[in-house]
């Protein structure tokens, strides 16, 4: 198996950055609706601590998935798509990706701005420096709708990306889905 | 320094150099007190890695302290704390305390401290050990005390202490929130 992408598919790398990102990111949405729908206030406040944890992790892999994506090339895509097809994978893969920034960029933003001050150790081993953001209700509350906005519109659009994964598997049936499962392969000599 | 500058500073440090309270004799202080919750502060700090920890204080508490003629190391203090007071100063973070995360004050009204024995350290300090109950928990700890000032009918004394929040089902946030409390308080007794 080869690390670095083809032409044609994607390389180990890219495909375990992609399934840790995912699972790491459905984890996370997890993470999120049910710290802000919890009775128990000690359970949100431990649920809160490990999503800014794991929110600093997909940032951290993200960061890396988009260093290895611009040092690599992009698989084609298979022939039988259409063009708006092609079209809009490109523009939700674009959304995602910025998404994935700002997202967790957001959430930092609003724990800096919170009057409440509640430092970040990430997964209990070091310490997150809040950023240089104005301390107030308004500012926090503002950070918080951006937030949970840009949280709703992942969901929707990684939901829209799964479900176009699926369509392709298993009723277009091409292998748009398989070479995000499957690596390069090596050629033998 | 000029002689005028080192006369002013000599009157400076006479008049200006905190005193220690006049010591009463046992006899004099021997009588039964209560808590004027009104005069006295009850303030706690919890520090927090890289952050502004919490500052926070009692609002209600009451409590009363008896002192034997003989012995000053029989003296009883009794002091009862009503959680559902506590202030930060942040509504959210007074919610937080009172919600089942910390003092949980749906169901635990009050926490006291009944001391056991009190040993005298010097002239005007003393250490007070007793049981703290919170949470439906007991536990021993100590406080230091020390007369800050004493007027015939009323006392006022300093105490300091840590507690271990985590022995009372408060652990909620530690490491990153310490779980020691450091408690600082201002107590003024009255006879009654």
């Amino acid at each position: 198996m080869k690390l670095r992408n083809s032409a044609e598919r994607y390389g180990l790398v890219a495909i375990v950055l992609h399934w840790a990102i995912a699972v790491l990111a459905f984890g996370q949405i997890g993470l999120g609706l049910t710290m802000m729908r919890v009775e128990s206030q000690r359970l949100a406040f431990d649920l809160i601590q490990w999503h800014k944890s794991t929110g600093f992790l997909i940032f951290g892999l993200f960061a890396l998935r988009l260093a290895w994506r611009l040092a690599n090339p992009l698989p084609r895509q298979p022939a039988s798509l259409r063009p708006w097809e092609r079209r809009l994978a490109a523009v939700v893969h674009r959304l995602l990706y910025a998404l994935f920034l700002a997202l967790p960029f957001s959430g930092w933003t609003l724990v800096s701005a919170s009057v409440l001050g509640i430092p970040t150790l990430v997964f209990g081993l070091f310490l997150l420096p809040h950023l240089p953001v104005e301390i107030s209700e308004p500012n926090e509350n503002f950070w918080r709708f951006v937030h949970h906005l840009l949280a709703y519109a992942a969901i929707a659009l990684i939901a829209g990306h799964a479900l176009a994964a699926l369509r392709h598997h298993f009723i277009l049936r091409d292998e748009t889905l398989k070479r995000m499962l499957h690596p390069v392969r090596r050629t033998k000599p | 320094m000029m002689p005028t500058r080192i006369i002013a500073l000599v009157i400076f440090l006479l008049l200006g150099a905190p005193s220690r309270a006049q010591v009463p004799s046992l006899s004099e202080a021997a009588g039964r007190y209560s808590l004027v919750a009104d005069h006295s502060s009850l303030a706690f700090t919890v520090s927090a890695v890289g952050g502004p920890g919490i500052e926070g204080r009692f609002m209600r508490f009451d409590g009363n302290i008896d002192i034997p003629m003989d012995d000053m190391e029989r003296a009883r203090v009794m002091i009862t704390i009503y959680p559902e007071s506590v202030t930060t100063g942040q509504e959210r973070i007074d919610n937080f305390l009172k919600s089942d995360a910390v003092f949980d004050t749906a169901n635990e009204k009050a926490i006291t401290f009944v001391s056991t024995h009190v040993t005298r350290t010097g002239e005007d300090t003393a250490v007070i050990e007793g049981n703290l109950t919170a949470r439906g928990r007991t536990f021993g700890e100590t406080f230091n005390v020390q007369l800050a000032e004493f007027r015939g009918t009323e006392i006022r004394l300093h105490v300091e202490g840590q507690v271990y929040r985590s022995r009372y089902g408060m652990d909620v946030g530690t490491p990153l929130y310490s779980n020691v409390v450091d408690f600082d308080m201002d107590l003024a007794v009255v006879r009654r």
